[in-house]
C-alpha cells in the first residue's frame, strides 16, 4: 500500500471525523438554541412579519433536520466503513433509492413554493384604501420622508429646484399640490411617524445611487432605486421607536444611513401631524 | 528522430478515427511534407471551436439586444437620423462575402492565384467597410450626434464598435488564410479529405459570413 | 506544427526556457502557471479578508503598524471607510475570479483534461498560451488601481451602477472602478479562450473507447462548466462595456435622468440601474456553478477511489450535472427580490430556484450512498472531499432560506447571504481544491505531499472554516447589513460585537493555518517522495501516464479505453480496481504494468 496510511491512522482519522461531525451537530444545536436569546430576529412588530417568521421558522426546522441526517449519517458511514481489510461492494446503482431521494426533496420544495408564493403575493398586494401613504426617499447618506398636505395629494418633483436647505424634495413651485406637502429629515431632526395597525404604504424613491429601506423590526426591506418609484405597505402593530437602516450599499458611509420610525396611536398620531403642520 | 515522432502522430491519427463512439475527429492520413499546426487541430476540431466561438459571439449580442429592446420601450425613446453611407457599407461587407466563396471556389479549382486575388480583394472590401463605419460615426459627429446623444446613437455606436472589432479580428483571419495559401499547396487531400487551401478558407469564410449576417442583424434592429 | 515542433526537440534539442516553462503551450504547463497564480491571488485575496474581519472586530480601533504600511488606506493606522469598501470589493472580485475560476477551469481543467481523456494535449494549444497570458494583465491592471486617486474600486463585486457609474459618487468609483471593468473584461477574454478549448478538446480529443458515457465527472464537471462559461461571461462582457460607455463616452445605459450626487446634477438621462442587476446575475448565477460543477465532479472522483467503490449512481449524477447547468440560467432573478422587479417574476425566479435544490440534494445523497459498505481511506484528498461534503450541504441548505422571497426580504443584504455563499460556494470550491491538489499533486509533479501535515492541515481549516462562517448565520439572523464598515451605530447591533470579535479571531486562525498548506506543498515539489505512476491505486487514464507525464502526456501509443472510470472492488477480481485503459482478456494489473511505461523510457 503505497500510502503511508496504517490500519491505526485509519481508525483514528475515522474516529476524529465520526466524532467531529457528531459534534458539530451538537455545536449547531446548541449554538442555535443559545442564539434564539441574543442574536436572533429582533422582536417582531408587523402583521406581515409573523407570517414571514412563520414560514422561516418552518423552513429552519426543515434544513435542521436535512443538516442533521446528512451529517449523521456522514459521521456514521466515515466510521463504519472505514477501512478494516474489508472489501468494498461494487454496488452503484439502485433506481427505486435514486428515485425516493429525488421525489422526497421535490415533495418538500413544491410546499415551500405555493406556501412562499402565497405570502409573497399577499404580502405585494394592492394596499388597503385606508392606508396611510407617505414617500420615503434616500439619499447619500440618510433619509428623507414626505406627508402629503391636507389636499393628500404629492406635489410634482423637478430636480432643477432641488437645494439643499430650501427644497430638500425639489418640489416644483409651481405645482399647487406641492405647496403644502410635508418633508422631514427622518435621519437626523426628524423621525418617521406611523399609526399603530393602520396598514401604511411606504413609496421608496432614491436621490443619487441604489438604497435598501430596511426595518428589521418590520421585515420590510424594498430597494430605493434611482429612476423609479418602489412601493411596499405593511401594518405596524406595536408602539414605539423602531430602526430604518440602509441594506445596499450607496458609498463610504453608508453604515452610518441610519433612520427612526416611531409608532403611534392614531390620536398621538394626528395630534403631532397637527402640529408640524403649524 | 523526427521521422519517429511522425509515426507516432500518424498512428495517433488512425487510433483517434477507429474510435468508435468517442472522437469523431477524421483521420491525417499524413504525409512526410504536409505537416502543419493544422495537424494539431484537425479541420472538424477547428470548426468545432469555432461553433461554439460564434455561440459566445452570439450570446454576446443577444444580451446587447435585450438591453436594446428594453430602452426602446421607454417613452423618452427618440430616433436619430442614422447616416445612408450604411447602405454602402452593408453593400461592401456583402461583396466581401461574394469575393470569398469566389475565393473557395476557385481554391476547389486547384487556382492558386485565383484565391490569393478573390481573399484580397475580400480583405480590401472588408477593411472599406470599417472605414466606411467610421465615416458614418463622423458624419453624425458631423451632425452633432454622439455617443452620448441620446439612447438610439449610444445603441448605434455601441454594435457599430463592437461588431467592428468582431471584424479587424476577421480581418486577422483573411491575413492568416492569405499568408497559409500563399505557400506552395502540399500535395493531395492532407485534412481529412479537405486539402489545406479549402480547409483554411471553409473555417475562415464560416467566420466571415457569420458577420456579415450578424452586420445584417445590427443593421435592421438599429435600422427599423 | 505546435505538436510536432515539441515533439521534435522532445525527440533531439531541448526547448528554450522561455518557450518551455514561460510562453508554453503544453497544456500542463499551463496548468501549473494558471495553479501557482491563483495560489499567490489567494494570498491576497486572504490578506483582503484579514482587513475586512480586523475592521469588524475592533471597529475604528487604529493599528498604528499597519497605518505605516498603508498610510492613505489607514491613515494614523485607523482604516477609512473607503479603504474599507476597497478590501471588500477586491475580496470578492479577486476570490471568484482571479482565484477560484482561474484554478479549477484554468488550472485542474487544463492540467487534467487532456490527460483524463487521454489527449495528447488541448485541441488548440496556442490558444490556450493566451489564455494565459491574458490573465497577468488583468492582475496587474487590478492591483494598479489599488495606488490610484480614489482608490480601487468600491462598489462591491457586483458593481451596481449608478454608484459604480458615476465617478463622483464615490472615492471607489473614480479610475479604480474604470480599471476594474478593463480588467475584468481581460479576464472574461482569457475564460472564453479557455472555455472554448476545453469543450473542443472534450468532444473530439478522446481516447478510443471513451464514450461520453465512460467519462470521469470531473471532465464531466469541466465539460458542462466550460459550456456555461461560454454562455454567461459573454453577457457580463456586454454589461461591463456598456458600464464602460457610461462611464466614459457618457451614455446612459444604466443611469436613469433627474440624479444629484450632492446637490450637483448628474448629467445622464433614461437608464435603468435593474438592467446592470439583471445582465449581471444573468452571468453571476451561472458564474457561481462554475465554481461548484468542476468541484463536484473533482470529489465524485476522489471519493470514489478512496471510498475504493464505484460512484453511486453515475446516471443521476451526470444527469444532475446537466440539469443543474441549465437551471442555473433561469435563476438569476433570486439576487433581485427586493430590487423593485416585479413580484411574479420573483415567484417565477423563487418556483425554478427550488427547483435547482432537487439536483443538488440527489448530488448529495449520491455522495452519501458511495460510502455506504465501503472501504474507506482517509487520505488528506478524502478528508478534504469528506469536508466538501459538509460544507456543500450546510450552505445550500441555507440557500433554501434565500430561496423564498418572503423570507429573503428579511434576510436579503445581510450577513445570513454571506455565511450562506462563504460556505456553499468559497469554502466547498476552497475544499475541493485542497482535495485535488493532495490527490493530483503526485501527477502534476511526481512528487508526494506530506500526509501528516495535510492532516493537520484538514483539522484546523475544517474547524477554522466553521469557526469563521457559522456565526455569521446569527449576525445575519439579527440583521447585519453586509457591506458595513462598522455595525455599532444601530441599535437592533447591539451586542453584536462579541461574536463579531470571535469571528475575526477564527478567520486569523484560519488564514494563518493556510500557510501549513503552502509550506507543505513547495516543501514536496522540491523534498516530496519520489511518486509512483499511480499512488492512489485509481482506475482513471491520467495514472497511466507516468508522474509527472512528458511532452505529449503518452508514449507511443495513446491508451485505449476499455470501461468506465469507476471500476473499483470489481466481482471476480483479485485487485480492488481495473483502470480505464485495462485489457479485458487481463483482469489484474500484473502484465500490464510494463506496458503503460514502457513507451517512456527515455
Ligand atoms: C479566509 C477566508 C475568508 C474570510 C475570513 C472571508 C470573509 C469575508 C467577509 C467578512 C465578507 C463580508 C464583508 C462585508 O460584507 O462587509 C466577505 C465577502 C465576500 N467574500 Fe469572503 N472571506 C473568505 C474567503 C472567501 C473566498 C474563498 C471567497 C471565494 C468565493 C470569498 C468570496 C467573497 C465574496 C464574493 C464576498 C462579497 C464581496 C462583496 O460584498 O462585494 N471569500 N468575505
Ligand atoms: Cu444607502
Ligand atoms: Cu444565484
Amino acid at each position: 500500500m503505497p500510502t503511508n496510511d496504517t490500519t491505526s491512522g485509519t481508525r483514528r482519522s475515522a474516529a476524529l471525523l465520526g466524532i467531529a461531525l457528531a459534534l458539530l451537530i451538537v455545536a449547531a444545536v446548541v449554538t442555535t438554541l443559545a442564539a434564539r436569546s441574543r442574536w436572533w430576529l429582533p422582536p417582531l412588530a408587523s402583521a406581515q412579519g409573523r407570517s414571514i417568521d412563520q414560514l422561516f421558522i418552518a423552513t429552519f426546522g426543515i434544513i435542521s433536520v436535512a443538516f442533521v441526517l446528512v451529517h449523521g449519517l456522514l459521521a456514521l458511514f466515515v466510521w463504519l466503513y472505514r477501512d478494516r481489510g474489508q472489501r468494498a461492494s461494487y454496488w452503484h446503482e439502485n433506481r427505486a433509492l435514486e428515485l425516493t431521494y429525488t421525489i422526497i426533496p421535490a415533495i418538500v420544495m413544491t410546499g415551500l413554493t405555493l406556501s412562499a408564493a402565497g405570502l409573497w403575493s399577499r404580502i405585494h398586494s394592492a394596499p388597503p384604501p385606508q392606508a396611510l401613504v407617505v414617500e420615503v426617499r434616500g439619499e447619500q447618506f440618510g433619509w428623507k420622508a414626505r406627508y402629503p398636505g391636507p389636499d393628500g395629494k404629492f406635489g410634482r418633483i423637478d430636480p432643477r429646484h432641488y437645494s439643499a436647505r430650501e427644497n430638500p424634495w425639489a418640489l416644483d413651485p409651481a405645482d399647487p399640490a406641492a405647496q403644502d406637502d410635508l418633508v422631514l429629515d427622518i435621519s437626523t431632526t426628524g423621525e418617521l411617524h406611523l399609526v399603530v395597525d393602520r396598514p401604511v404604504e411606504v413609496r421608496i424613491r432614491a436621490k443619487d445611487v441604489l438604497h435598501s429601506f430596511f426595518i428589521p423590526a418590520f421585515r420590510v426591506k424594498q430597494d430605493a432605486v434611482p429612476g423609479m418609484v418602489t412601493s411596499i405597505w405593511f401594518t405596524p402593530t406595536q408602539t414605539g421607536p423602531y430602526e430604518i437602516a440602509c441594506a445596499e450599499l450607496c458609498g463610504p458611509l453608508h453604515y452610518i444611513m441610519r433612520g427612526k420610525v416611531v409608532v403611534q396611536t392614531q390620536e398621538e398620531y394626528d395630534a403631532w401631524l397637527a402640529q408640524t403642520r403649524s | 528522430m523526427a521521422q519517429r515522432v511522425l509515426e507516432q502522430m500518424k498512428s495517433l491519427e488512425a487510433t483517434r478515427t477507429a474510435g468508435g463512439n468517442g472522437p469523431r475527429a477524421p483521420a491525417g492520413n499524413g504525409g512526410g511534407s504536409g505537416w502543419s499546426r493544422e495537424e494539431a487541430a484537425p479541420a472538424a476540431t477547428v470548426r468545432v471551436g469555432l461553433w461554439f466561438l460564434l455561440t459566445a459571439v452570439t450570446m454576446l449580442f443577444i444580451a446587447f439586444t435585450v438591453a436594446y429592446a428594453a430602452r426602446r420601450t421607454a417613452p423618452d425613446w427618440a430616433p436619430i437620423a442614422l447616416p445612408p453611407i450604411l447602405w454602402v457599407n452593408t453593400g461592401l461587407l456583402g461583396a466581401s462575402s461574394a469575393t470569398l466563396e469566389w475565393a473557395r471556389r476557385r481554391g476547389r479549382r486547384g487556382d492558386a492565384a485565383g484565391v490569393r486575388g478573390g481573399l484580397t480583394v475580400t480583405t480590401l472590401f472588408g477593411a472599406a467597410f470599417l472605414v466606411g463605419q467610421i465615416a458614418a460615426w463622423r458624419e453624425l459627429a458631423a451632425a452633432g450626434v454622439f455617443m452620448a446623444t441620446s439612447p438610439h446613437s449610444a445603441f448605434f455606436h455601441l454594435l457599430t464598435a463592437v461588431h467592428g472589432l468582431h471584424l479587424l479580428g476577421g480581418l486577422g483571419a483573411l491575413g492568416y488564410a492569405l499568408r497559409r495559401t500563399a505557400a506552395p499547396a502540399p500535395a493531395g487531400p492532407v485534412l481529412g479529405g479537405e486539402d489545406l487551401t479549402s480547409a483554411v478558407l471553409g473555417s475562415v469564410a464560416i467566420y466571415w459570413h457569420f458577420l456579415t449576417v450578424l452586420w445584417l442583424y445590427v443593421f435592421f434592429i438599429i435600422w427599423s | 506544427m505546435a505538436h510536432v515542433a515539441h515533439a521534435e526537440a522532445q525527440a533531439g534539442h531541448e526547448l528554450s526556457f522561455w518557450r518551455k516553462y514561460i510562453f508554453s503551450q503544453d497544456h500542463k504547463v499551463i496548468g501549473i502557471q494558471y495553479a501557482l497564480t491563483s495560489m499567490f491571488m489567494a494570498v491576497l485575496g486572504g490578506l483582503l479578508a484579514m482587513f475586512i474581519r480586523l475592521q469588524l472586530g475592533w471597529p475604528g480601533q487604529s493599528w498604528p503598524l499597519l497605518g505605516r504600511l498603508f498610510p492613505s488606506g489607514m491613515p494614523d493606522g485607523q482604516m477609512n471607510q473607503a479603504f474599507y469598501l476597497a478590501s471588500v470589493t477586491m475580496h470578492g472580485t479577486i476570490m471568484i475570479f482571479f482565484v477560484l475560476t482561474t484554478l479549477l477551469t484554468g488550472g485542474f481543467g487544463n492540467f487534467l483534461i487532456p490527460l483524463m481523456i487521454g489527449a495528447r494535449d488541448m485541441a488548440f494549444p496556442f490558444l490556450n498560451m493566451l489564455s494565459y497570458w491574458l490573465y497577468p494583465p488583468a492582475i496587474i491592471i487590478l492591483l494598479a488601481s489599488f495606488f490610484v486617486s480614489g482608490g480601487a474600486a468600491g462598489g462591491g463585486w457586483t458593481a451596481y451602477p449608478p454608484l459604480s457609474a458615476l465617478p463622483g459618487a464615490a472615492p471607489g468609483s473614480g479610475l479604480g472602478q474604470t480599471l476594474w471593468l478593463i480588467s475584468l473584461a481581460l479576464l472574461i477574454l482569457a475564460f472564453l479562450f479557455g472555455s472554448l478549448n476545453y469543450i473542443t478538446t472534450i468532444l473530439q480529443l478522446r481516447a478510443r473507447g471513451l464514450s461520453m458515457m465512460r467519462l470521469p465527472l470531473t471532465i464531466w464537471g469541466l465539460f458542462v462548466t466550460a459550456i456555461l462559461s461560454l454562455l454567461a461571461f459573454p453577457v457580463l462582457l456586454a454589461a461591463a462595456i456598456m458600464l464602460l460607455f457610461d462611464r466614459i463616452g457618457g451614455t446612459s445605459f444604466f443611469v436613469p435622468a433627474g440624479l444629484l450626487i450632492g446637490s450637483v446634477p448628474v448629467d445622464h438621462r433614461g437608464g435603468n440601474p435593474l438592467l446592470w442587476q439583471h445582465l449581471f446575475w444573468f452571468l453571476g448565477h451561472p458564474e457561481v456553478y462554475v465554481l461548484i460543477l468542476p468541484p463536484m465532479g473533482m470529489i465524485s472522483d476522489i471519493l470514489a477511489n478512496n471510498a475504493r467503490k464505484p460512484i453511486f449512481g453515475y446516471r443521476f449524477m451526470v444527469g444532475s450535472i446537466v440539469a443543474i447547468a441549465f437551471l442555473s440560467f433561469l435563476v438569476w432573478g433570486h439576487h433581485m427580490y427586493t430590487s423593485g422587479m416585479a413580484p411574479v417574476l420573483g415567484t417565477a425566479f423563487m418556483t425554478t430556484t427550488l427547483v435547482i435544490a432537487v439536483p443538488s440534494a440527489i448530488k448529495t445523497f449520491n455522495w452519501l450512498a458511495t460510502l455506504w459498505r465501503a472501504k474507506i481511506r482517509f487520505t488528506s484528498a478524502m478528508l478534504f472531499a469528506l469536508g466538501f461534503l459538509s460544507l456543500f450541504v450546510t450552505g445550500g441548505l441555507t440557500g433554501i432560506v434565500l430561496a423564498q422571497p418572503p423570507v429573503d426580504i428579511y434576510f436579503q443584504d445581510t450577513f445570513f447571504v454571506v455565511a450562506h455563499f462563504h460556505f456553499v460556494m468559497a469554502s466547498a470550491a476552497i475544499f475541493a481544491s485542497f482535495a485535488g491538489t493532495y490527490y493530483w499533486f503526485p501527477k502534476m509533479f511526481g512528487r508526494m505531499m506530506n500526509e501528516r501535515l495535510g492532516k493537520w492541515h484538514f483539522w484546523l481549516t475544517f474547524v477554522g472554516i466553521y469557526a469563521t462562517f457559522f456565526p455569521m448565520h446569527y449576525a445575519g439572523f439579527m440583521g447585519m447589513m453586509r457591506r458595513i464598515y462598522s455595525p455599532q451605530i444601530y441599535a437592533h447591533l447591539q451586542g453584536l460585537q462579541p461574536l463579531n470579535v470571535f469571528v475575526s479571531i477564527a478567520a486569523f486562525v484560519l488564514f494563518a493555518a493556510q500557510f501549513i498548506f503552502l509550506y507543505n506543498f513547495f516543501r514536496s515539489l522540491f523534498r516530496g517522495p519520489q511518486a509512483e505512476r499511480n499512488p492512489w491505486r485509481a482506475t482513471t487514464l491520467e495514472w497511466e501516464a507516468p508522474s509527472p507525464p512528458p511532452h505529449l502526456n503518452w508514449g507511443e501509443t495513446l491508451p485505449t479505453v476499455q470501461r468506465w472510470a469507476y471500476d473499483y472492488s470489481p466481482p471476480d477480481m483479485a485487485e480492488d480496481f481495473q483502470p480505464q485503459a485495462a485489457p479485458a482478456a487481463v483482469p489484474t494489473g500484473r502484465s500490464r504494468e510494463g506496458r503503460g511505461d514502457g513507451g517512456h523510457a527515455r
